[in-house]
């Protein structure tokens, strides 16, 4: 038997920065136990300071490697990281191959990192929402620096990275056509780019393709995404990595990003609203016995989901205001 | 009648024998499976005749022993002129425990040695760093320093015996201190005989026991060609190997393939560096391992001596015909062996190693039965041995060269395992090589998926292990099995600290420097290690030196 | 909305041993059988593999090993998880771990030890019904 301590016991560790207790946090946050919304009020407060730096790339690019040495480098610099490292769950099977702490494992003893690998559990929004939450508990933790990496395929993928403030997407020379292969919506939101392997014969032209197809999808922007080389494998280019994501803070600190800021605030606003209408009105229909009926109203045709929503809602708010 | 006309004739009489006759066989005791296949996925066929082998021309495809291409043997009288080496890979314990297992062998009939160093040497520490606790001396030798080689290879006549070194990452150091102790009996680099594994790519797919990243890897690996080949000529520098791919899971033709295009890449690697391809190609080694599928077994030899000595001719353009022999050592396969029942691996090991020795092999190793469960113990390793002997003088199977030839069955596999072979080298190639394949989780995703494959196969009994998963006994077997006594890693951590005391170390942090500066300049490092060597410099030492330059390597996983 | 509990399992080489086939194949089965996985490679330190087990908060740790290092190197691993406390997690192990030591491994806490030849089902069965129950 695995007895949990009470929430309140778990968030104060979190505070504290006891391990255990964030890992505790984080499987509370993963499995979305009712006591996860009690957690992530506990700990809100106590967030915002952490830099949450989002890092994708294709399979092959030198991801987790680049990792270990951008750690190292924070780590030169006294601070402390987080890493949260995200991998598909198998739709078939349900489960799922946590492989990414390998090449960073040298650094999970050292009691200034937390490394934690996460699947993304195939329900639709819901890996994004817990990885930003699990981040928000490293951040409480008392971590600087949080990084979550993921791989740079599949749609979620995309909603996962948006989590982080600073979006670093990686490339490696060689892999192929690896540009075009990359979600058209990663190369949107990307913040900084970089070129791992830069020892290799071809990455000058892969930093020249990348510039390229910036001109091309030359919208104003505020903040011009740099495209940076390092080797991952030698450390080469990652101080400079590093400054460049200092530099993006910065940025995102000043007047016109809290705007974006705030879009952000209002979205999770709108997510988090939704979510809590949804399934309340979800669990009162299971328990009422009812829900079935709706369902098959949709599967006969005999009426669309919105307009059920509406309804539902409708008859929700009139019971409110009749009250 | 024509030789068309002729196998036009048997094909007719093959439908008219599938039409009358096998029908009621069938019908009265149908076949154990509906289908059987090899664990490469080859079909095999309920009988094949000549159909099976109509394309094959003699001259062009076989040829005769100790000619192109060479698929009947390397030499011209193989066996009948020489027994393959009987070599034992061995090594536990210290180095003097080691020592007294090779002369025993030694007298005990083999004909060639074989080194099995601990884990902490073979990862390239010495056996006081903390890595080592626990491991010193466990599932080979301990060797840390010159001073235990000495007493690793005390009173075995070097100009004598030929010895194999499994050993890859630190190969230079342990071929350095091999040489320091033939000049110490007197025996000129000249005439040392013997092989280092030195085969870095498949560590990243198949035995794992990486240090450094793939491309200074391989230019170590390059180094101690490029120096072979100048000063230490009977030296086989690479051993060119199949046999942890094997046992990694993957199957007969993935062995094959891989092998054969890290041997490619070996050339290449030594061609980029200036050398001629008929300098160092004569000395290329390799080694595979031998499965129990028999016929499987032959016909992959056999296919791999017939590739090899096209891919020579062909693509690197050799004119002397010692480049593009073949020249292999086997080992019967380790996975193989049961800890149920582990008397039946005798069985086992017999079977594989008759495979190697009807296909041509040069060397040979046999497991010993105890092995799913320890180090050989004398007894076993002895038994071993026998088994070698017994082949060589009593089944009369060495007394011919390439007795298969001919056989309808194993021609027509040795031409298909060929054929999908060259598929592999055709998918390796457009990948853009070994290296970016290994990058790409290439080769461990085919061998990961064959083991995943060959699991399911016998959880579910679609291969039966005899004593496994099926024909099991209850009562236990007892046998002794052999262990290595915990004190070893206090004795060679003291003698390690008492040589450290006792060395120059103002000499040995000299070596060390100049090592450093070698290797930032890209300089061909076995001089300077031989000179490290020497100085009792240790394998840790020398390879930390390397792991601050060349950084260290983590594997890709794929499952 | 729903609960998504899977049961986290840690697959670690301890010492190194480099041969990872038999805990590739584990790890992909226990995948196959729903569970996340965390494969940490190969050369972990007991440390490393303590200080995982508690980051990824596992369920169960796997111990693969054939070096015969079994006798250094899991007592340790046994003494580190009880000083983190994480004494309720179920340790199994696997590898080559001959008979005669099975008893003194079992009473530093490791449930089963599962020889060469072991059916990957009944490995994923023992741990489906083993599993310590969260509450």
């Amino acid at each position: 038997m695995r007895t949990l301590p009470k929430i309140e016991e778990i968030a104060r560790g979190v505070l504290a920065g006891d391990r255990r207790s964030i890992a505790r946090a984080i499987t509370t946050i993963e499995n979305n136990s009712p006591k996860a919304q009690e957690l992530i009020a506990s700990i809100f407060p106590h967030t915002g300071n952490a830099h949450v730096i989002g890092l994708t790339g294709p399979p092959g690019s030198g991801k987790s490697t680049l990792i270990d040495k951008i750690i190292r480098e924070y780590r030169r610099k006294g601070k402390t990281v987080g890493v949260i490292a995200v991998d598909p769950t198998s739709p078939f099977t349900g489960g799922a191959f946590l492989g990414d702490r390998i090449r960073m494992q040298e650094l999970s003893t050292d009691q200034g990192v937390f490394i934690r690998s996460m699947a993304t559990r195939n329900y639709l929004g819901g890996i994004a929402k817990a990885t930003k939450n699990a981040a928000k508990v490293l951040d409480a933790a008392g971590k600087d620096v949080v990084i979550v990496e993921t791989v740079g395929a599949g749609q979620s993928e995309v909603e996962i990275i948006k989590v982080a403030q600073t979006i670093v997407v990686l490339f490696a020379p060689g892999l192929g056509d690896e540009i075009q292969a990359i979600k058209a919506g990663i190369m949107e939101i990307a913040d900084i780019f970089v070129v791992n392997k830069a020892d290799r014969a071809n990455a000058d032209k892969a930093v020249m393709d990348i510039q390229a197809m910036l001109q091309l999808n030359n919208k104003e922007k505020m903040w011009k995404p740099p495209v940076l080389k390092t080797t991952a494998l030698t450390g080469e280019g990652v101080p400079q990595l590093i400054e460049k994501i200092g530099e993006h803070r910065l940025f995102l600190e000043k007047d016109f990003e809290r705007k974006r800021s705030r879009e952000k605030a209002e979205a999770e606003l709108v997510e988090a609203i939704k979510e809590k209408v949804a399934s309340s009105i979800i669990e009162e229909l299971k328990r009422e016995g009812k829900l079935e009926e709706f369902l098959q109203k949709i599967l006969e045709k005999k009426m669309d989901p919105a307009s059920i929503a509406e309804k539902l809602l409708n008859k929700k708010f009139k019971k409110q205001v009749q009250k | 009648m024509s030789d068309k006309g002729k196998i036009n004739e048997i094909a007719k009489e093959r439908e008219r024998w599938e039409k009358t006759t096998l029908p009621k066989w069938i019908r009265q005791s149908p076949e154990r499976k509906s289908e059987f296949r090899n664990h490469s996925g080859t079909l095999i066929k309920r009988v094949y005749t000549p159909e099976d082998i109509k394309d094959l021309d003699y001259m062009r495809d076989l040829g005769f022993p100790g000619e192109y291409p060479f698929t009947r043997g390397v030499h011209a009288t193989m066996h009948r002129g020489r027994l393959w080496t009987m070599r034992q890979f061995s090594g536990y314990g210290t180095a003097e425990q080691t020592n007294q297992r090779f002369k025993y062998l030694l007298k005990e009939g083999e004909t060639g040695l074989s080194i099995a160093f601990d884990y902490p040497s073979i990862r390239g520490y010495d056996s006081d760093h903390p890595f080592s606790k626990g491991e010193v001396g466990i599932c080979g030798v301990a060797v840390s320093s010159l001073k235990d080689m000495e007493v690793l290879l005390n009173g075995i006549p070097l100009d004598k015996v030929t010895t194999s070194m499994t050993i890859n990452g630190p190969a230079a150091m342990l071929l350095a201190m091999y040489m320091a102790v033939g000049n110490k009996q007197g025996v000129p680099r000249e005439r040392l005989g013997g092989t280092t594994q030195n085969d870095v790519l498949k560590e990243f797919f198949a035995q794992k026991l990486i240090i450094f990243p793939p491309k200074p890897s391989l230019k170590l690996v390059t180094d101690i060609v490029e120096y072979c080949t100048k000063h230490v000529p009977r030296w086989n520098p690479i051993s060119v190997s199949g046999y942890h791919i094997r046992e990694a899971g993957g199957n007969a033709v993935q062995e094959l393939a891989f092998t054969l295009y890290d041997g490619i890449t070996y050339v290449e690697s030594c061609l980029e560096r200036g050398m001629k391809v008929d300098e160092f190609a004569p000395r290329l080694s390799f080694f595979f391992a031998a499965h129990n599928d028999l016929f499987e077994e032959i016909a992959k030899f056999r296919a791999a001596r017939r590739i090899w000595a096209k891919t020579m001719k062909e693509r690197f353009h050799a004119k002397n015909p010692r480049s593009m022999w073949m020249r292999m050592h086997v080992q019967t396969a380790g996975f193989t062996l049961t800890a149920q029942q582990p008397l039946n691996n005798i069985t086992r090991v017999t079977i594989q190693a008759l495979s190697a020795v009807l296909a041509g092999t040069q060397s040979l190793h046999t497991n010993s039965f105890d092995e799913a469960l320890a180090l050989p113990s004398e007894e076993a390793v002895r038994i071993a041995l026998r088994t070698q002997q017994i082949i060589a003088h009593e089944s009369g199977v060495a007394n011919t060269i390439d007795p298969l030839a001919g056989s309808y069955y194993v021609e027509n596999l040795t031409n298909e395992m060929e054929k999908r072979t060259m598929e592999y080298f055709r998918k390796l190639d457009d990948m853009g090589g070994a290296i970016p394949a290994i990058e790409k989780g290439f080769f461990q995703k085919e061998i990961a998926d064959s083991a995943y494959e060959y699991q399911k196969e016998v959880d579910e009994k679609r291969r039966i292990l005899v004593g496994v998963n099926d024909y099991t006994t209850e009562e236990k077997q007892p046998i002794k099995v052999l262990r290595v006594d915990p004190k070893v890693e206090e004795e060679q951590v003291a003698s390690l600290h008492k040589l450290k005391r006792e060395r120059d170390n103002r000499k040995v942090n000299e070596m060390l420097e100049k090592l450093h500066h070698a290797a930032e300049k890209d300089e061909n490092l076995m001089p300077i290690i031989i000179d490290a060597v020497r100085a009792y410099a240790t394998i840790g030492e020398i390879c930390d030196v390397l792991r601050k330059i060349y950084g260290e390597y983590k594997e890709l996983i794929v499952i | 909305m729903q609960n998504q509990r899977k049961i986290r399992v840690l697959i670690a080489k301890p010492g190194l041993d480099s041969h990872d086939r038999g805990a590739k194949i584990i790890a992909r089965a226990l995948r196959d059988a729903g569970m996340e996985v965390i494969y940490t490679g190969l050369k972990q330190t007991p440390e490393q593999i303590v200080e995982t087990a508690l980051q990824e908060d596992v369920d169960v740790i796997g111990l693969s090993i054939l070096s015969g290092a079994h006798k250094t190197l899991f007592p340790i691993i046994m003494e580190l998880l009880k000083q983190k406390g994480l004494t309720d997690v179920l340790v199994v192990a696997g590898g080559i771990i001959p008979e005669e030591d099975v008893p003194e491994m079992k009473k530093l806490g490791i449930k089963e030890i599962f020889g060469p030849g072991t059916r990957t089902d009944k490995i994923v069965h023992f741990v489906f019904e083993n599993v310590p129950k969260r509450i």
